[in-house]
């Protein structure tokens, strides 16, 4: 057979074909590997949604619940610091909040279901540090027009009482407002908006 | 049998070692493989201080592997339990916070030894023709050690390996369309947590190490292929002898295994004197934060990776969102490490070396290396640093704006250099060799 020059056509192609399907065995085996990386179930159960309490918030307080081990800001905000935020307006970079960085019922000049009711993830849009709150008493550092509101310590990323982040920031939008919904007066559902949960 | 007919080994003084030695080459390329290797691998005779860094890189990726096991036989990577082992191998494991000590001032070592490694190569050109692979091979050993430090700065999991690491796979989140999922499933959680751990665990001590591995032996393949470069960017191989010895290299063992003995000596000396009386560096090669267990609901006052990263995050934070999207930024960063596997085509110099170059190329390496360590310093500190300007610039932050200066110098100094090696006026080579 040696001394036969010309290539069998036959065998080359069962050779390639062989080839590519081994090629194409190994990618699919890849699949698995990849999947491996993604959420657990055990991951996913933990990101599930929680309640939190909000009888004993007192107006211009401030809470943080865990969510998903982020933390979830509720503020109870006081008629001089929603009367600040209209002020603030020509300061904030998407006064409207064109960005869908909210669901659309907190698509509104508070960010929020309820005015006052302000529910905020509290980490910053730009590289997920997390904001620290600068109230309005804090003029000497954060300017003699400072409203109220929070300042990152990574970056320096101003928001102000609804989250919205100030012009010049780093960060590009506004705070995340999550999906959450009154499971009662007092009683808030963060992670998901739909009541049977 | 070819293996039998080769020559029997002689020499070492000893008969039984002749004989021992000669079992293994008839089985085994051994005597070969020493004289492609050392004996017979010919240097040029002119390398000079900047030779030692490669052959110290290999040492302290050594001192990495053996001292990174036995870190793992008493660290846990749990997330509730990760931190306190760290503290257990400081206190506790008899001789462990000398281990611990350098493997993290190994971690910063290694990167000193590689960045002078890679100056060197801007230096006499030694990523020109007809040396692209082994930069290229460089270059992907630099980015793996990248990747092996960040997941290795998780493991500890402080404060600042945990907030770290947010920024940094945060990134990924930037990139449009898929960066959610992707960072999702980088995490495997919906935020940092035990099951990013176990994987950067997994990674830092097998997936990365063995990658490296490889691409080292690829790199000195590659070199030992080719010849090594030297510091006046001419080729030895030009002038032999007449049993093709080039007449201005010297056998690597023992003439430089011997010079890099000092330098190892030297080396172990300053990293001692690290290990044993400074390992935190004042905050530079471990960070304060670090001693703080990671807690995801408090951010650290300053976030900064450590300093050998500094450069590139400087170049992140300067340029500003556009789009409603931090993505330019990320591409910034990216692209300028990317860059560099592109230096062996962007130079079109005649010349290879530094001591023949024209004045453009010396001002465009110096101003390089000036914004390279402006920008590490910067990265370092808050953007508040230097205070602002005054309401005639807007009040910006005067960190920033000379980062984003210092970034655009960073991008001419590769985007120009087609141009100004070309024009530079440059000095004629020698033909052999000079000291």
């Amino acid at each position: 057979m040696s001394d036969v020059k010309k290539v069998n056509k036959g065998r080359r192609n069962l050779v390639i074909a062989s080839c590519a399907a081994g090629g194409a065995a190994g990618v699919a085996a890849a699949v698995p590997f990849a999947a491996s990386w993604l959420p657990s179930e055990r991951a996913k159960a933990g990101g599930a949604p929680v309640v939190a309490d909000i009888s004993t918030l007192k107006p211009g307080e401030m809470m943080t619940v865990e969510w998903r081990s982020k933390p979830v800001w509720i503020i109870r905000r006081t008629k001089e610091m929603l009367e600040g935020l209209a002020r603030a307006d020509a300061k904030v970079s998407d006064p409207k909040s064109d960005v869908p960085m909210q669901p659309e019922y907190a698509k509104n000049e508070y960010r929020s279901i309820k005015p006052e009711l302000l529910v905020l993830v509290g980490i910053c849009t730009h590289l997920g540090c997390s904001p620290q709150e600068k109230p309005a008493a804090d003029k000497a550092e954060m300017g003699a027009d400072w409203a109220g509101g929070f300042l990152c310590p990574c970056h320096g990323s101003k928001f102000d009482l609804a989250g919205r982040v100030y012009k010049g920031a780093p960060a590009p939008v506004n705070l995340e407002v999550p999906k959450y919904t009154y499971l009662s007066d007092t009683r808030i559902l963060i992670g998901d908006d739909t009541k049977g949960a | 049998m070819a293996a039998a007919e080769k020559p029997p080994v002689t020499g070492t003084g000893s008969a039984a070692l002749d004989g021992a030695l000669t079992w293994v080459d008839q089985r085994f390329p051994l005597i070969s493989t020493w004289k492609a290797h050392l004996a017979e691998y010919y240097a040029p005779k002119n390398f000079n201080f900047w030779y030692y860094f490669g052959g110290l890189a290999m040492l302290v990726l050594g001192i990495q592997i053996v001292t990174g096991i036995f870190l793992t036989m008493n660290y846990k990577p749990d997330a509730n339990l990760a931190f306190a082992s760290v503290e257990y191998i400081m206190r506790e494991v008899p001789g462990g916070w000398f281990i611990r000590y350098m493997h993290s001032t190994g971690a910063s070592a290694f990167f000193i030894c590689v960045y002078l490694h890679m100056f060197r190569a801007l230096l006499y050109g030694s990523h020109r023709k007809p040396r692209e692979l082994i930069w290229i091979f460089g270059v992907l050993i630099y980015l793996l050690l990248m990747g092996e430090a960040f997941f290795g700065y998780l493991l500890p999991w402080g404060q600042m390996s945990y907030w770290g690491a947010q920024v940094i796979i945060n990134l990924f989140s930037a990139i449009p369309f898929i960066g959610p999922d992707l960072s999702l499933w980088i995490r495997g959680d919906y935020v940092i947590s035990d099951a990013t751990l176990n994987r950067f665990f997994a990674l830092h001590v097998i997936a990365l190490p063995l990658a490296l591995l490889g691409l080292v032996m690829a790199h000195l393949l590659a070199l030992h292929e080719v010849g090594s470069n030297n510091p006046d960017g001419i080729e030895i191989s030009k002038h032999k002898d007449a049993k093709g010895v080039p007449l201005d290299g010297i056998p690597f063992h023992p003439y430089y295994t011997v010079k890099d003995i000092l330098g190892v000596v030297v080396f172990l000396i300053v990293f001692s004197i690290i290990v044993f009386f400074t390992p935190e560096m004042g905050g530079y090669f471990l960070e304060y934060n670090n001693f703080v267990p990671a807690d995801p609901l408090k951010t650290p006052a300053h976030i900064a990776p450590v300093w050998y990263f500094t450069p590139y995050y400087s170049i992140l934070r300067g340029v500003p969102p556009m789009f409603n999207s931090q993505f330019p930024g990320v591409v910034a960063m990216g692209v300028s490490v990317m860059v560099l596997f592109a230096l062996p085509w962007l130079d079109r110099s005649p010349v290879k070396s530094i001591r023949y170059r024209g004045p453009y190329f010396k001002g465009a390496l110096a101003a390089f290396v000036v914004v390279f360590l402006i920008l590490g310093y910067l990265g370092t500190e808050t953007i508040t640093v230097w205070g602002q300007f005054g309401p005639w610039l807007d009040n910006a932050d005067r960190a920033t704006v000379v980062a984003r200066i210092c970034t655009v110098v960073y991008f001419l100094f590769f985007f120009l250099m087609p141009w100004y090696t070309k024009v530079d006026k440059t000095k004629p080579e020698p033909e052999r060799v000079t000291h």
